[in-house]
């Protein structure tokens, strides 16, 4: 029987390969009866949804978040393109 | 073949700065390693204008610069501070599971629509709060995962890991991401809500 502290860690795993066939049903069956590690599998996979807005969210016409870059680092790059 | 008219450099930090530098950002989580990464890669593309074909548009081309610039940068600090035997062994969260491998108290319920709240600015931020918390090199495997989407395969390359280590630092790097998250985020707004 797989624990919850497995099941975890398998959730991650199957985000990066697939798992063996019987792990992915141990998995599955696990998450039938586990609320908590079908939230947990959820979360993850919310975090992942979240990563991946971020880095569209920095495209050139995208609604970026981050800051702008500082008016003295832009002042220092432009005098080492000046003399380079 | 003419090359596109914008060849003024200076111009160049006007017009691609502030992308480029979120870029770097959020990928290095740190302020003068971005700004010098930026820096070096106007100047590279300063050098190299020859070589810019004017196929892809200009900040194509430099983020494509960049990017190469960050992967060494994630390559070189893999290399001076190697995961150790104890990151990998450790449990990241120990006191979320009982001794038989149970949950302690469990996830918490973090309400509302999850699938909205990617879209909220304060979420986003909180994310990349959380991920500058953690060690360099979780937080720069999960960002080659997750953000840059990169293949594992080519992330092991890059950090200098084999793939059953990279799943046991990716599994550590999201346990903690929850964690923060729900430490920060959730029991605030639900605080807030009561």
């Amino acid at each position: 029987m797989l624990s919850c502290k497995d099941v975890t860690q398998l959730i991650s795993e199957s985000m990066d390969a697939s798992l063996p066939i019987g792990k992915r049903i141990g998995v599955r069956l696990h998450l039938l009866i586990c609320k908590f590690c079908l939230r947990y599998k959820r979360q993850l996979l919310l975090i992942r949804e979240t990563a991946r807005h971020l880095a569209a969210s920095e495209e050139p016409y995208g609604s970026p978040t981050g800051e702008p870059l500082s008016v003295g680092a832009k002042e220092r790059i432009r005098e080492s393109l000046a003399n380079p | 073949m003419a090359k596109p008219a914008n060849t003024d450099p200076a111009e160049w930090v006007d017009r691609y700065g502030d992308y480029l530098f979120r870029y770097a950002m959020l990928r290095l989580r740190d302020r003068s390693t971005a700004e010098d990464l930026v820096q070096e890669t106007f100047l590279a593309a300063f050098k190299d204008y020859g070589s810019f074909s004017g196929k892809s548009s200009e900040s194509t081309w430099l983020v494509g610069i960049l990017k190469h610039k960050i992967i060494d940068h994630f390559r070189r600090q893999s290399r001076e501070a190697p995961l150790g035997e104890k990151d990998l062994r450790e449990h990241p969260d120990p006191s979320s599971f009982d001794g038989s491998g149970h949950w302690t108290s469990g996830p918490a319920d973090w309400g509302g629509n999850p699938a909205d709240l990617y879209r909220e600015k304060k979420f986003l931020d909180q994310l990349t709060k959380c991920l500058s918390g953690l060690s360099p090199n979780l937080a720069n495997a999960f960002t080659l995962r997750e953000i840059e989407g990169a293949d594992t395969g080519e992330i092991c390359k890059v950090l200098n890991v084999t793939e059953t280590n990279l799943w046991v630092i990716l599994h550590r790097a999201r346990m903690l991401l929850r964690r923060c998250l729900e430490a920060n985020w959730f029991e605030k707004s639900s605080k807030k809500g009561s």
